[in-house]
């Protein structure tokens, strides 16, 4: 079924298709319509779930957790301040490897109050051992639920998801997405079956204390499947091509890479803009690409490495700060080619944090830039694009 | 991407407890160690019903039985007892 | 010879870390002999998380489900809800928590899950302070104590506010049942807890469950404390269903609560002001629960 909806609403197909069980949630700007729209589901029995309306997004985690340990596949979504109150049960979540599946729809953290795009909030989360996935379409936000349960629920994975959406830009902006049918995706997904689930008759202790001789095992054990998952991502992706008719490009979706003297490397919505930017330039004889991280987590350093052999320079756009060294994507790129020689320059922009528009304007001039800077060093590595101070008023 | 030793393949997912506690001696703890008079006993199972350790057994018609792998020495029983049938000894 | 009073079945293991004494235990042991095996119980930081043992070691016979500290409300609404998803409504799903991680931290979610009317067991076994880090005083903590956080030092610095009453907040719920109960009457706990297994919505135990480590109290005396407290009418045995009161044990006659404090090393500094301020408030808060038992009646 093909209907012209938005980013919200295709998150609520992506749950109703995918058969979620349980889905606890509580409504924060700008995800509202996501749960009004789930509700609608379960209030009209189109989708068989146990709605729990709880009282936060912590509870909304919790009680996540636990229908997901007693074998149920649930579902929640939020953003913002609603993801970073449910941090701790976020890692909480990827501890008992509860493959539970997250909408988050990218909004800015504050003070400054906004509820506008900004990846601060899943970015501050990049540590939880959550698996992260930025899209770029309504049906991409559709389509990754469901090869995130397909994942994240395989027995060597099971781990947690967060599928997200820059605010606005796709939550409320409606395209059209093809829904498929509930039969088809029952052939792509089968039911979820954890290797053990919290039931009576099965009297164990689900989480217990672990003494410094172990605990260490049972983490690297997260980390594990989170190397696994890189595989599995890239086959489920080819996977869901062959049963659906479309694909994401794995991790990182390469835009005319091959050869450009100029990338910008870049996560959810900005991608997509920058993509026009290269058809326009590249008509005008220049070389420049897009790469497009899909997925955050696991960190796609192979990829990452292989750009760095297609490409000139790079400048890597991060729509959040971390206040660290750069941006979050871009320290986690420099660290990922430290160890290969011939690594190109790289700069990190900071652009369109709290819901400012990347423009076509604004991306062609950086990758001029970045044009500018290839085949020497980068010199400002960090640059904040356009602070403007009252005169921008 | 880095080398790493094999992790313990016989580990749960997470920390899965199957292992009864029962298997745990905490007797050792004990500095007072509960006897018992028979001849005062009168089987009322008040020591059975209060015993935080489970470390009492016995049935309607018989004696209660001490389980010193497991009983703390808290004594309670002895304190509960409505015939004083049990007395707390100092442990040796 | 004499037939058990309560349901001979052991769901509690021996091997357990709770110290001598432990009401917590006994709590447990009593509250699973009434749910029995058909019983999944979610337990947040607590003693009872330590209880057990480290890893590998278990020491219930049911599943136990550790959660976070603030989450058990949350924890067994979700529990619930996957249970009815998979056509299992007949499983009972118990949260077990502290008072700290009850009347504290944990409130938010255990309103949460009570307002929703989410069919659930939750028992707050109250030993009245942070047991588990080292005696910290709680809402829970009654007037008066000492605790680590209450020291009392050169200032008087013990705790200067009265117990926070979950009983009463519960009832402002309008939770279909309520109810108090002590490691003294185990056979009043089991009934009520089978009371609970019948009525659907959730279902709130306030237990009385001394800590003779925190408390500074011979572990010997774990029963015979929770019968004074129980006498003293500083901790009263009743149940609300559906808003009616009923008090369960009444004493024929009240015993003065110096009695009951002056066993306990934590209101040893209690002068004699102390004692009969504290001796008022009970008497108050008695004559407030016989009023609503009466007042009910006529409902």
């Amino acid at each position: 079924m093909r209907k012209v909806i938005t980013g919200n609403s295709a998150s609520a197909y992506g749950a109703k298709v995918s058969r979620a069980e349980v889905i606890a949630a509580y409504p924060i700007t700008p995800q509202t319509s996501i749960v009004e729209k789930i509700a609608d589901f379960v209030a009209n029995k189109e989708m068989d779930a146990k709605f729990i309306k709880v009282e936060s997004e912590h509870s909304a985690m919790a009680a996540c957790i636990s229908a997901s340990m007693a074998g149920a596949r649930t579902y929640t979504a939020t953003s913002s301040h609603g993801l970073l109150l449910m941090h701790e049960m976020l890692i909480w979540a990827s501890g008992s490897r509860a493959p539970v599946v997250m909408s988050n729809v990218n909004r800015a953290n504050g003070p400054p109050w906004s509820v506008w795009a900004d990846q601060h909030d899943t970015m501050a989360q990049r540590d939880t051992g959550w698996m992260q996935f930025y899209c770029e379409s309504n049906q991409e936000v559709l389509d990754t639920i469901i090869q995130a349960y397909r994942v994240g629920e395989q027995r060597d994975i099971m781990t947690p998801s967060i599928i997200i959406e820059d605010a606005f830009v796709l939550s409320h902006t409606a395209e059209p997405v093809d829904i498929p049918d509930i039969g088809v995706v029952d052939k792509f997904l089968p039911p979820f079956d954890p290797p053990s689930k919290v039931i009576p008759g099965e009297p164990y202790g689900y989480g217990s204390l672990v003494m410094p001789d172990l605990y260490m095992d049972f983490r690297y054990k997260i980390a594990e499947s989170m190397d696994l998952a890189r595989d599995r991502l890239r086959q489920v992706d080819r996977d869901f091509q062959k049963h659906f008719g479309r694909s994401y490009g794995g991790l990182v979706e390469f835009y005319e890479c091959e050869g450009a003297d100029a990338v910008i490397l870049t996560a959810g919505t900005a991608a997509s803009t920058a993509k026009d930017v290269v058809d326009k330039m590249r008509r005008e004889g220049k070389k420049v690409g897009v790469a497009r991280m899909r997925v955050f987590r696991p960190f796609p350093y192979e990829e990452v490495r292989k750009l760095a052999k297609m490409a000139g320079a790079i400048g890597v756009l991060d729509r959040s700060y971390c206040f660290g060294y750069a941006g979050p994507i871009a320290c986690e790129v420099m660290g990922a080619l430290y160890n290969i020689s011939d690594r190109p320059p790289i700069r990190s922009y900071i652009a369109g944090l709290g819901g400012r528009d990347i423009t076509p304007e604004v991306l062609e001039r950086l990758f001029d830039e970045i044009l500018a800077f290839k085949g020497k060093g980068s010199g400002e590595e960090v640059k904040w694009v356009d602070l403007k101070g009252l005169e921008g008023l | 991407m880095t080398t790493r030793k094999a992790a313990h393949k016989d580990l749960p997912r997470m920390p899965i407890t199957t292992i009864p506690s029962t298997k745990v001696v905490t007797g050792f703890w004990r500095t007072f160690r509960p006897t018992l008079d028979e001849s005062k006993c009168i089987k009322c199972r008040i020591c059975w019903k209060f015993c935080p350790d489970v470390s009492i057994s016995m049935t309607d018609d018989s004696f209660p039985a001490f389980d010193y792998e497991h009983c703390k020495g808290c004594g309670i029983c002895a304190n509960e007892c409505p015939r004083k049938a049990i007395i707390m000894v100092m442990e040796e | 010879m004499a037939k058990a009073t309560i349901p001979e079945e052991e769901l509690m293991l021996s091997g357990h870390v709770g110290c001598l004494g432990c009401g917590a235990t006994l709590t447990m042991r009593y509250v699973l002999k009434a749910l029995g095996k058909n019983t999944v119980i979610s337990v947040p930081a607590c003693c009872w998380a330590v209880m057990p043992g480290p890893y590998p070691l278990r020491c219930l016979e049911i599943p136990m489900l550790y959660n976070a500290f603030e989450t058990t409300g949350a924890s067994i609404s979700g529990l619930r809800a996957a249970y009815d998803m998979k056509g299992r409504p007949d499983i009972n799903v118990l949260g077990f928590a502290g008072d700290g991680g009850t009347a504290d931290i944990g409130i938010q979610s255990l309103s949460g899950a009570v307002e929703r009317g989410d069919n659930v067991f939750y028992v707050m076994y109250d030993n009245e302070a942070y047991m588990n880090t080292g005696v910290q005083r709680s809402s829970s903590t009654p007037y008066g104590a000492w605790t680590t956080t209450t020291p009392g030092g050169t200032t008087g610095d013990w705790k200067r506010q009265p117990k926070k009453n979950m009983m009463e907040i519960m009832v402002a719920h309008r939770i279909p049942y309520a109810a108090t109960a002590s490691v003294a009457y185990p056979e009043d706990m089991v009934k009520k807890l089978r009371k609970g297994i019948d009525v659907r919505g959730p279902k709130f135990y306030h237990i009385y469950a001394p800590c003779p480590t925190g408390w500074r109290l011979s572990p010997d005396k774990t029963i015979e404390i929770s019968k004074l407290a129980t006498d003293s009418c500083i901790f009263p045995i009743y149940e609300v269903e559906n808003g009616i009161y009923t008090i369960n044990r009444k004493p024929a006659k009240k015993v003065p609560v110096r009695d009951y404090l002056r066993l306990q090393g934590r209101f040893r500094h209690l002068g004699e002001e102390e004692l009969n301020r504290i001796q008022e408030a009970v008497d108050w808060d008695w004559k407030l629960l016989l009023r609503k038992e009466e007042f009910m009646k006529d409902m």
